[in-house]
């Protein structure tokens, strides 16, 4: 089946954005990325290092992936729009995750200092995906900042509890516009998969993959999660009912000859 | 609410009768202070207890598991480098207090930039710049120079010096300087009084004020904690989390930690008033993990080797390498230390054991941006 997601440009094949933050050897990520088919690879600019090519997490992430720098540790607009230069100055490209946390309790993106930056590097061509709390109202307004996605979280941040704003979720993937790509607390294959079916375009992972006991073997269950989730949304996911359906109608009869 | 200052939190238990309240803590309330999401202080204070010693090997997986949940399975890895070790205090534990014998020297900018290269020649990216306290041989300014140097090899630099005034802090901010780390040292106040017969260290408030300044200063990170040893270490580790709790909460964008430690010998030689055992300092450091899941824990090699290969697992964040407590130490030869350090492994070593225990070294983990 040909479905690619397309941003920026690019046609992505594989829904699973992969995550690189958390791994106990950065030397894990190429091979994560072949048990899982990633194409798109976040990596925050704070840990990209061009002077130690060997401990540089960037070195790690295979050529014909999306490098997609993140603006991890900015705790404002500014410092967001820095850092995302930085990264393409850098050679990292032109994509970036906007990342902006000022709350360093919970971690929960800052919706307003997200919105600013995405105007800014959107006006300076950079493909930009505002990681963001999954607000309807903030939503459109991303996309008339110019993102080209929006990446609400399930849950916090490394808290693998799950698709805990699938509501919320639920009404960006039947209002924007844009692909919705859910981003963060996702701890199961299957909730990725819960994403996929509901309508995500993709789902980004990092914690529940690299903490598992094998982050290779884990990479490739969420591989085949989100793959099986975006086919089941594709086919057409039967409706919910709460009771059984009766085998004999009740009005029946009034269509009936007899 | 938020306090408007740590002070008022730190009366608030400052006269509690902490022996009977830890006489009072069983087993159940141990096991209940842990089951909580989000634990209070005195749910710390319970982890903090001679009753929960039984109970350590569950709060150490507890706080193993969280972590590696909010950190994975990373170490990030720093070096001090002492650019003076000019000092007016008397602070009766330090070998570097005023009327201690020992050569005292103050780096030019030139020999700041001979261990700058020797040290991001092991790939460091992250400093620790530390002085004694002299506003005449270590001023500010001289500060700030050495930070527009070092500026050239790292991409964060913290500071470990005396207390300054915000604007002060605001200056080195915009110099470059991200990250903080100054000990209260003691919170008891008597005792913090009885340790710092003169200078001006004797403020108890200026310095417990200052990680307030430097926060609204603009500083990225903020490094706090008790010298163990001094007092009774259950309270004051108790403090020293409060502190940072209270911090966390009242500047939740700055990146709050602690470090747990120990005093070491030192020219003077003067011992700890309290043992505090390796079951104590674990004990501190798990039970602060499970009261700030998402707090940095700074381990330096104040500690042996065996024993902070130990602690990787335990809840540290961030670990130094390669240290040196001499001014000049990496460049310029022997010299007197402000400590004696018990882990003399270079940051190669240090990387190959964190790999070892299936732990990724950090060598950067910010970008200077201006």
């Amino acid at each position: 089946m040909h479905d690619p997601l397309l941003i920026g440009g690019r046609e992505i094949k594989n829904r699973l954005f992969l995550g690189t933050g958390k791994f106990s050897s950065n030397r894990l990520i190429p091979k994560v990325v072949e048990a899982s088919g990633a194409q798109v690879v976040t990596v925050a600019l704070r840990r990209v290092d061009l002077d130690f090519e060997e401990e540089n997490v960037a070195t790690y992430v295979p050529g014909d992936c999306v490098l997609m720098p993140n603006t991890s540790g900015a705790r404002n607009a500014r410092e967001a729009v820095r850092i995302a230069r930085l990264a393409r100055a850098a050679g990292c490209g032109n994509w970036v995750k906007v990342e902006v946390i000022s709350d360093n309790r919970y971690l929960l993106p800052d919706n307003y200092e997200t919105l600013k930056a995405t105007e800014i590097l959107a006006a300076e061509g950079f493909v930009v995906l505002p990681y963001m709390s999954p607000d309807l109202m903030v939503a459109k307004a991303m996309v008339e900042a110019g993102a080209a996605a929006v990446m609400p979280l399930g849950s916090p941040i490394g808290s693998n509890r799950g698709l805990r704003t699938k509501e919320l979720v639920r009404i960006l993937i039947e209002e924007i516009p844009l692909p919705v790509i859910v981003d963060a607390g996702i701890g199961r294959p299957s909730e990725a998969a819960e994403a996929m079916e509901m309508g995500a375009a993709a789902v980004l992972v990092n914690t529940a993959i690299a903490t598992a006991a094998d982050p290779v073997a884990m990479g490739r269950a969420f591989g085949m999660a989100v793959a099986a989730g975006r086919t089941a949304h594709l086919s057409g996911l039967g409706e919910v009912r709460l009771c059984a359906e009766a085998s004999s109608p009740l009005t029946g009869f009034l269509r009936s000859d007899e | 609410m938020i306090c408007l200052s740590f002070y008022e939190v730190f009366l608030r238990y400052k006269n509690m009768d902490f022996e009977r309240f830890f006489a009072g803590v069983t087993g159940a309330d141990v096991r209940q202070a842990m089951a909580g999401a989000r634990l209070k202080p005195l749910d710390f204070l319970t982890l903090l207890a001679p009753a929960a010693e039984e109970h350590l090997e569950e709060i150490a997986r507890r706080a193993h598991s969280l972590t590696v949940q909010y950190f994975g399975r990373t170490i990030l890895l720093y070096t001090p480098l002492y650019l003076a070790n000019y000092c007016v205090n008397q602070c009766v534990y330090c070998g570097f207090r005023s009327g201690n014998d020992l050569a005292r020297k103050k780096l030019t900018v030139a020999e700041v930039e001979a261990e700058a290269r020797a040290i991001a020649a092991t790939g460091l990216k992250h400093i620790l710049i530390l002085t004694g306290e002299s506003r005449s041989e270590s001023p500010v300014s001289y500060i700030r120079e050495c930070v527009q140097v070092l500026k050239k090899y790292f991409t964060a630099i913290s500071i470990e010096i005396y207390p300054l005034e915000e604007a002060e802090y605001a200056g080195l901010v915009d110099a470059g300087v991200d990250g903080m780390t100054i000990y209260q040292e003691v919170y008891d106040e008597d005792v913090y009084a009885a340790m710092h017969p003169a200078g001006p260290k004797r403020n108890y408030r200026f310095r417990l004020e200052a990680p307030d300044r430097a926060c609204r200063a603009g500083m990225r990170s903020m490094n706090t904690g008790a010298l163990l040893g001094l007092h009774d270490w259950r309270p004051e580790a108790f403090f020293a989390g409060l502190h940072a709790d209270y911090l966390q909460n009242k500047y939740p964008d700055v990146e709050v930690s602690i470090s747990p430690p120990r005093l070491r010998p030192h020219l003077g030689g003067y011992p700890p008033r309290v043992e505090v055992t390796d079951m104590n300092l674990v004990q501190f450091m798990v039970a602060f993990r499970l009261f700030m899941p998402r707090g940095g824990i700074t381990v330096s090699t104040r500690e042996r080797a065996g024993l902070r290969d130990r602690l990787v697992r335990l809840g540290a964040t961030r670990m130094s390498a390669g240290s040196c407590t001499a001014v000049g130490g990496r460049t310029a030869g022997e010299s007197t230390g402000q400590f004696e350090i018990s882990d003399e492994r270079d940051v190669a070593a240090m990387a190959s054991m964190l790999y070892e225990q299936g732990y990724q070294p950090l060598y950067k983990d910010w970008q200077y941006i201006g």
